[in-house]
């Protein structure tokens, strides 16, 4: 099947600085695809290299086959909701909506009604007489949604669209824009530095680094195989061990990673327990975290809630399974 | 370095609340912070004093001076309420030169606009660092040197010996000149000495003013919803008609506040450059200083404050405020 978006070898300098470099990329149709990174590596660049708002230095880009270098934003059929939501303050929420299929030359009942359709399916109808300033920051970002989705695009791009959001806000949107998806089944391409976010809504994930993919799988894979060191760093607040660390418990010396769920706080040390003592202790509602220090190497241990917590200061040992060790592809 | 020893490099308060500074100014500052309205009181007393005696109270009297009349036979103002002065604007040869104003007003506008535009949206746009510096000192750099001079200089530009004339015969585009030169209301015997000349001054002295409230209204224009217009289907055309002028148009108003009024009361560049035919502010000058008629001189000069008191009430219907 053609792949909804097809990068290859792509490139995106400003000047000296590789925003994207030599790039490959392909995202399926109709699938929730998250490009997940820190700020500044590069996944917001490609997105507007999907959107046309920036152009490869090298490279080729493909949507659904045809090719789309050189084709400006007006003429692709690709949406974006934007993160700060950029609605137009001088039009109502109808018009703000029917903005696309207006400059297509839709007549005005034609756009008004599917404009109406669109805020219905954001959960907003009847906002439309309402100026985007009378809104709130959850009804913008609906908004946003709305204006996107009436033009019918063949892939939808999000930039942050959650990130100004509160909490509890952003967890109902999660949802909601999860099985929006999955009824429209349009290609949703979702760009965030929030882990959490990824891994719950993608079916997808691409780790981004400075302008570079370090690792492209399911949210499962990416969490519990992860391939580098920066992976597991970043998406899963793993705790990162040294080859030599490694060496002695997993018998290979490569760089490994161990989920903080996975290492065990004992009391009474025995044969096979690591001696640490606790220099932190966070309490996190559903499980508290402990900063154990141990053999100069410091690690996050996960404790549920209601099981007896150590205190800061205190020696304490710690047991894991030997194969909840994941062996790092980088080279020690 | 620990929280203990930055705070232990200087002796710390002894009381939670500091000691009063003592002294007038000690006070004073107490007194404006417990009544920050007090100290807004003071600070506009001044110009609203000035503005109010000074600036309306003129006005008021200009108002007034109008309601007034001239008797003909002896010359005096005869100070009764009367709308005949009024009458008198509509007389063929004063409602020309009411007519000849407002159009070359408008025309000088909607020119200054199709020249700004360009200008501020590279500025508001585009231009970073240095090459904005460049943008500023080259708008306001006219406006530090004097009007008069300005104005001489573009009456050399313009003349028959002049610079733009002896480029128009390089480019072998004289007759183009002379064609132009050769039509009724706009030509004359040369550009300065025509209305396309005086149009020519008024676009250049009033430009400035054009540029820099566009600028600041463009500039205010996020540029992530030109992208979102663009990512909606529009092209830039489409984007310009439905995103930016009307997002620009309170500033575009507010510059053609400027080049408009001013174009209305000028009456230096209508007297160095141009024709013989009078605009109102050679009208309010000849009437109050040589005619020795205040009466009309007023009622002229009432005029150009009603046609922008309508324009404003216009724009304002028309929605150009509605995206302050």
């Amino acid at each position: 099947m053609t792949p909804a978006v097809s990068f290859q070898k792509v490139a995106r300098h400003f000047g000296a600085v590789k925003a994207v470099d030599a790039l490959d990329l392909d995202i399926a149709a109709g699938e929730f695809f998250a490009m997940l990174g820190p700020s500044g590596s590069g996944k917001t660049t490609c997105l507007r290299l999907i959107a046309g708002f920036e152009q490869p230095t090298a490279g080729t880009i493909s949507i659904f086959g045809e090719r789309a270098e050189g084709v400006p934003p007006y003429r692709r059929n690709v949406n974006t909701v934007f993160q700060d939501y950029a609605l137009f303050p001088h039009l109502n929420v109808l018009d703000n909506v029917a903005y696309g299929l207006m400059v297509k030359g839709i007549g005005k009942a034609e756009r008004l009604k599917a404009a109406e359709e669109a805020l219905a399916l954001v959960q907003l109808p009847g906002y439309g007489a309402r100026r985007p300033a009378q809104l709130s920051g959850g009804q913008r970002q609906r908004v946003a949604l709305a204006r996107a989705l009436v033009n019918q695009p063949k892939v939808l791009l999000l930039d942050e669209p959650l990130g100004a959001l509160d909490l509890k806000l952003r967890e109902n949107m999660q949802e909601e824009l999860k099985s929006l998806q999955k009824a429209l089944g349009i290609t949703f391409v979702f760009v965030t530095h929030d882990q959490g976010e990824a891994l719950s809504m993608a079916d997808r994930v691409a780790v981004f680094n400075e302008g570079r993919i370090m690792q492209v799988g399911s949210p499962q894979e990416i969490y519990q195989r992860p391939k580098t060191r920066f992976v597991a760093d970043f998406v899963g607040s793993s705790n990162v061990l040294p080859p030599d660390f490694v060496q002695r418990y997993a018998g290979q010396r490569r760089w490994g990673s161990l989920r903080p769920e996975a290492i065990r706080v004992v009391r009474d040390a025995g044969n096979d327990a690591v001696q640490a003592r606790v220099s932190g202790v966070s309490y996190l509602g559903a499980a508290t975290r402990l900063t154990l220090d141990t053999e100069g190497l410091r690690l996050h241990a996960s404790v549920p809630s209601g099981s007896t917590v150590p205190e800061q200061g205190d020696a304490v040992a710690f047991t894991f399974n030997r194969d909840a060790i994941h062996l790092m592809d980088e080279a020690p | 370095m620990s929280i203990a020893a930055v705070t232990a490099t200087r002796d710390a308060p002894a009381s939670a609340i500091l000691p009063a500074r003592g002294g007038m100014l000690g006070a004073l500052s107490d007194l404006f912070w417990r009544r920050p309205r007090f100290l807004l009181v003071l600070m506009l007393m001044p110009p609203l004093l000035w503005l109010g005696v000074v600036y309306i109270g003129s006005l008021l009297a200009l108002l007034l001076q109008s309601f007034f009349s001239i008797d003909e036979f002896s010359g005096l103002i005869n100070r009764q309420f009367t709308l005949k002065t009024y009458a008198d604007l509509l007389q063929p040869a004063n409602f020309d030169i009411i007519v000849r104003t407002v159009t070359m007003a408008a025309l000088v506008t909607l020119a200054s606009i199709a020249v700004a535009f360009p200008i501020a949206y590279y500025a508001a746009r585009y231009a970073q660092g240095r090459w904005k510096a460049l943008f500023y000192l080259a708008v306001m750099l006219p406006l530090w040197s004097s009007y008069l001079v300005k104005v001489y200089a573009w009456k050399l530009i313009l003349a028959k010996e002049g610079i733009l004339t002896w480029f128009l015969a390089k480019l072998h585009l004289l007759w183009l000149l002379d064609g132009w030169l050769a039509l009724p209301y706009v030509g004359g015997n040369s550009l300065s000495v025509s209305a396309t000349g005086t149009f020519i001054a008024f676009v250049y002295v009033w430009l400035p003013f054009m540029i820099l409230p566009m600028q600041a209204a463009l500039e205010r224009v996020p540029g992530n919803l030109v992208e979102a217009s663009s990512d909606l289907g529009a092209s830039p055309g489409q984007t310009f008609r439905n995103v930016l002028f009307p997002l620009a148009l309170p500033g575009i108003v507010a510059g053609s506040i400027f080049t408009f009024s001013l174009t209305l009361g000028d009456y230096i560049v209508p007297q160095i450059i141009g024709t013989s035919r009078l605009f109102i502010g050679q009208a309010v000058y000849s009437q109050q200083g040589t005619a020795g008629n205040i009466p009309l001189a007023a009622a002229f000069a009432v005029v150009p404050i009603v046609i922008m008191a309508f324009y404003l009430w216009g724009a304002k219907r028309m929605g150009a405020f509605d995206a302050l």
